[in-house]
């Protein structure tokens, strides 16, 4: 087990022992605070836990009978004001470093890349603005800086890169701003740490750093999900992942939080107010932008709305794509 | 003389009526004692299961929705009904009024009042439990807990009633103690274990009502929707969390307060020795407790609050940091030059300054504003809580409650398989957290059901360590059982302590006292100290 | 051994045997110690009050400062005159309270009685008209909340902002005045048990700790009232 233990401290991650790889120009300092802390601590814990052993040892009560004396010391007040001194000046030396790179972390640079990010249960989706290129991960350049504006269409999430040391909670109705400057290049992971329910361990996505050309064709291409050159099914079975469909859908025919996408396409099926409907492509694209509209019988009304969030395209794509699940 | 010999408050009178409608704090404070090992063991099995799913990264025994259910209740019962509750009004109700030399708390009926308000509570948190449970996290932040279909009324309104219950026990002892402490007890001559329950209480009475109107905010929030804390009708989310941490966060000194007075009891009885610095001790409570109400918002420094107030929140941390580590250093101070005796509280003791020191130590981070935004809800934060709470408020408790096992039951028990399950728990308990520091901090976030293919290793570390802890707790347990039943009768006075709970019989008469105790001296003027050699102070 | 316990024939010492004063519970020495300790629960009882208020009062604060032009409009829904009335009726209350311990303090039976019955009166009077104001506020559909169900237009507000978010409003007015009725209906019930043990002769000069207490929460009660009067019904 303890050779595991120092595997992760040295795996192939380019990390340390504590502390994943540093990915942004943010992470080298917020790491180097670590450390001071993390030596700090060590001292004091090898300080005080050393001193509780050689006091335990030293003073250990025999048994034997012999008359028992113990010192007579009730306090100290120059050890008191001591050992109150030096800690508050360490801890004023912390919060000192601890906010000078917390102003770095909140002094976005003029010169950023402007992405708005929008949280849903249980899927990150990102608009270019400058391009308008909508995605379900993150690509950017390595070098610059890029600001992400975020908001939630539901509830609280957060949005956290380990690899760039940065978070911030993402709220419905109002926005949150965060930025980091990619220093390596790869793939990095990008979670939600704001609980969010059933699937928020499953409410992930990843920040892919290219060079800057790799980053301008991906633009001009329309990102992932723009569907250049890609057969309208194969676009809409990535839209099917991307964005989160796979949460609720499922596409062996089992129910799960919703139907499922197996044999949907012109299925009869009844709604919970007893009319029934034939699942054609009217029906599923009212399903994606209204999903309140009608609820099939046997389900919850609980599917966030897709308006804004599917161009005309994808949403015929995903449509093109049911229809290939018999 | 009123009582005949033998005679004790546990046989004075028979019958389930005699402890249904007693008024004895000691009865109340034993009732309390099962009622807290009860949801203790129940919220335990709670963390296995999580622990258990967590053995490997996709889904082992549970669905996602029983997960995150299982975490909420591991929470909610845990701080709720146990951690709150555990040292004050068990072993806080049982000792204070003796401690004191007094014949029972201030106010008698209201004491057992609040004891049935804990049981209302609690039933209410059962019933949420059968009638579908909730899945809010113990926080029950807004949006979420005001939208999802799980039931979270009755688990608020459990929450509410509760606060009532620890509402009135304070009230209780801060009146108890400054108007009925024995003739001759000054300020300076109480157990410190007292100066720590008041310091608690005084923060039960100021920051409970504050959670009451939240939980109340919220239930209204969600049946009627009148858009305080819901973005969808205008309100602030985020307001929630402020009304939220501003009493959750003195709560995290309502459970670590009392466990720092058992500590400081613990140490000096089996040192022989005076405690080192009383005044700072005894002040340094007070002082946690009032600096501990403008620290709440260093739980939100990622929550999108205004940046200025992230750095006075942060500063103020490492103000409340400070008094702690003044208390862990005075304790370490009072060993010197002490007659260790190395008995199963002591034990306790000792694993409780590792344990809390590591748990104090690692809040150094998450108070540093930039590498909280890294550490900020992953599971260095769990480590870290556990660290305080469990290493530091659980095991002072067990720790006090084999301290004053005797003095409860009149009992002994077996001080090797005391030291035995002593040893699994603080073995089981640094397995299962020491990795989750590393896991959190290499990124691991909280709450999560499944987790990335690199965090698989340091998951399965805890969760083997979480049944190496669960095995100390249980032979704790038979070890308490096994004492109950055939434990040898304990002297009057097994460990020498000078507080005036040793001066009655063990276990204690209904009425505490034949006569009315007068301090003279302090209780840690011990005997065995060598007044002929005192220097300095 | 430092403390030593005192066994001298001390008068309360014996507990199944002791008879101290009338009034004296087991657990204390004298009727000072007793009285004392009463007073500081209580007022430690209010301190816990008053945190539970000022919750009320942060989540109006928050209402207010998100629709400050919602808050003004509607409080034009809301009879200050009533409001008004019910003011000087618990502020008549409070001087009879007042008057009550008092009477208790110079061992005057009658007039704790009457004193009390006119704080009752007062009590009921408020409750009265405020119960009339939430039945007129419920059939006109000014509820809090998703369940506000008024037309708007036919209301005769002197102005309609435009995010106008009544429901948030009468959520405010509704919890609070909510949660200050719920004591005054408590209090109701504590004059009327006080009311029982006066007419039975417990208050007099030398016990009258549990009036002066109740005293401090009627007045309590009433403070809060003259908060939530200027706040909701007179918003400038």
């Amino acid at each position: 087990m303890l050779f595991d233990f120092v595997k992760i401290g040295a795996q192939g991650d380019g990390g340390t022992l504590f502390l994943p790889k540093q990915a942004s120009t943010l992470a080298a300092n917020q790491d180097a605070l670590f450390y001071f802390i993390y030596y700090l601590c060590l001292f004091f814990f090898v300080l005080i836990v050393g001193l509780m052993i050689v006091f335990v040892v030293k003073g250990r009560h025999k048994g034997d009978g012999s008359p028992v004396k113990t010192s007579a010391v009730k306090g100290n007040h120059t050890l008191e004001v001591v050992w109150s001194v030096i800690p508050g000046i360490l801890m004023v030396v912390i919060f000192g470093w601890g906010f000078k790179d917390w102003v770095k972390t909140v002094v976005t640079p003029a010169n950023a890349i402007d992405v708005r990010v929008t949280g849903l249960k249980w899927a990150w989706s990102f608009d270019y603005v400058a391009s308008g290129v909508n995605s379900n991960r993150l690509v950017v350049p390595q070098g610059q800086p890029v600001r992400l504006t975020m908001s939630s269409k539901d509830v609280i999430h957060s949005f956290y890169v380990p690899a760039f040391r940065v978070k911030r909670d993402v709220l419905p109705g109002r926005y949150t701003v965060m930025w980091f400057e990619a220093t390596e290049l790869g793939e990095f992971s990008v979670l939600c740490t704001e609980y969010c329910g059933t699937s928020h361990s499953g409410m992930l996505s990843t920040v892919k750093v290219v060079p800057q050309e790799e980053y301008e064709q991906w633009l001009a291409d329309g990102g992932d999900l723009g569907g250049a050159g890609v057969p309208p099914a194969e676009l809409g079975a990535k839209l099917y992942e991307a964005k989160g469909c796979n949460a609720c859908h499922s596409l062996d025919g089992s129910a799960k939080i919703g139907p499922s996408f197996k044999g949907l396409y012109e299925r009869n099926g009844e709604f919970v107010d007893g009319k029934s409907y034939v699942a054609d492509d009217t029906y599923i694209r009212q399903s994606i932008l209204e999903p309140q509209a009608h609820i099939v019988k046997g389900y919850q009304p609980v599917m966030p709305s897709y308006q804004g969030q599917l161009n005309d395209k994808q949403i015929a794509a995903i449509i093109d794509y049911i229809k290939t699940l018999k | 003389m009123a009582s005949q010999a033998g005679t004790n408050y546990l046989n004075a009178k028979k019958g389930i009526g005699s402890w249904l409608y007693t008024v004895d704090h000691k009865r109340i404070g034993v009732m309390y004692l099962v009622a807290v090992l009860t949801f203790f063991l129940l919220a335990g099995v709670f963390a296995l299961m999580v622990r258990m799913e967590l053995l490997t990264a996709a889904k082992d025994i549970v669905d996602a929705d029983t997960y995150n259910k299982l975490f909420t209740l591991h929470g909610a019962i845990m701080v709720f009904l146990v951690i709150i509750p555990s040292i004050p009004a068990s072993l806080g109700n049982f000792l204070l009024p003796l401690m004191l030399g007094a014949k029972d708390v201030a106010f008698p009926k209201l004491n057992l009042w609040s004891f049935y308000i804990y049981c209302f509570g609690a039933a209410f948190l059962i019933y949420s439990i059968v009638s579908g449970s909730f899945d809010t996290g113990w926080t029950f932040y807004t949006p979420y807990s005001t939208t999802t279909s799980t039931s979270v009324i009755s688990a608020t309104a459990g929450a509410f009633i509760l606060g009532f219950s620890s509402i009135l026990t304070g009230m209780n002892f801060i009146t108890t103690i400054h108007k009925m402490r024995a003739p001759g007890q000054t300020w300076t001559k109480l157990p410190l274990f007292v100066w720590a329950q008041y310091a608690t209480s005084v923060i039960q009475v100021l920051a409970t009502p504050v959670l009451a109107i939240t939980l109340c905010l919220l239930m209204i929030e969600r049946v009627l929707g009148i858009g305080i804390f819901d973005p969808a009708m205008g309100g602030d989310p985020v307001l929630f969390q402020h009304f939220f941490w501003f009493y959750s966060h003195p709560a995290v000194y309502i459970m670590i307060l009392p466990g720092f007075g058992i500590i400081s009891e613990i140490i000096t009885i089996n040192s022989r020795k005076h405690i080192f610095g009383y005044k700072a001790v005894a002040l340094s409570s007070v002082a946690i407790a009032i600096i501990g109400f403008l620290v709440w918002g260093h739980h939100m420094f990622t929550s999108g609050q205004s940046e200025f107030i992230n750095v006075v929140f942060s500063f103020l941390t490492y103000a409340v940091g400070l008094p702690t580590a003044i208390k862990v250093f005075s304790w370490v101070a009072t060993m010197y030059g002490g007659s260790i005796r190395l008995t199963a509280p002591m034990w306790y003791a000792l694993s409780f300054l590792f344990l809390f020191t590591i748990g104090g130590l690692t809040g150094m981070f998450l108070g540093a504003l930039s590498v909280d935004v890294h550490l900020h809800d992953t599971y260095f934060v769990v480590a870290h809580f556990h660290y305080v709470m469990m290493g530091g408020t659980i095991i002072a408790f067990i720790g006090g409650l084999h301290h004053w096992w005797p003095k409860i039951t009149g009992k002994l028990y077996s001080e090797f398989w005391a030291k035995v399950g002593c040893f699994f728990t603080f073995v089981g308990f640094n397995i299962t957290f020491l990795s989750q520091f590393v896991l959190g901090s290499k990124g691991m976030p909280r709450r999560y059901y499944t987790y990335l293919p690199e965090y698989r290793d340091l998951h399965v570390v805890s969760t083997v360590g979480s049944w190496v802890l669960a095995l100390g707790l249980f032979i704790t347990l038979f070890c308490f059982l096994h004492s109950l039943f055939k434990g040898k009768t304990s002297p009057k006075n097994p460990w020498g302590g000078l507080s005036l709970e040793w001066e009655t019989e063990t276990p204690p008469i209904e009425h505490n006292f034949e006569g009315q105790p007068i301090v003279t001296s302090g209780p840690y003027d011990f005997p065995e100290i060598d007044h002929a050699h005192a220097r300095g102070h | 051994m430092s403390q030593k316990p005192q066994s001298h024939a001390d008068s309360n010492a014996g507990h199944s045997g002791h008879h101290g004063p009338k009034y004296l519970a087991h657990h204390f020495f004298d009727m000072a110690q007793q009285n004392a300790s009463g007073k500081l629960g209580m007022w430690l009882f209010m301190a816990q009050e008053v945190l539970f208020f000022s919750g009320l009062f942060l989540c109006y604060a928050a209402g207010r400062y998100f629709y400050p032009e919602t808050f003004l409009a509607a409080h034009e829904l809301l009879d200050w005159k009533l409001g008004a009335v019910n003011t000087v009726v618990l502020l008549f209350s409070s001087l009879t309270m007042a008057l009550a311990v008092r009477a208790a303090q110079t061992n005057n039976r009658k007039a704790i009685v009457t004193n009390l019955l006119l704080t009752i009166l007062c009590a009921c009077i408020f409750m009265v008209i405020k119960y009339f104001e939430y039945s007129h506020k419920f059939h006109l559909g000014l509820l809090p909340g998703k369940y506000f169900s008024a037309d708007v237009a036919s209301l005769g507000l002197s102005s309609v902002p435009a995010d106008f978010a009544p429901g948030v409003f009468f959520g405010v007015y509704f919890i609070m005045t909510g949660a200050h009725g719920i004591h005054v209906l408590v209090g109701i019930g504590l004059m009327i048990w006080l009311l029982m043990r006066a007419q039975r002769g417990d208050f007099n000069s030398e016990n009258h700790v549990a009036l002066e207490n109740y005293g401090l929460y009627w007045h309590l009660v009433d403070l809060i009232w003259i908060y939530l009067f200027p706040l909701l019904y007179l918003v400038r």
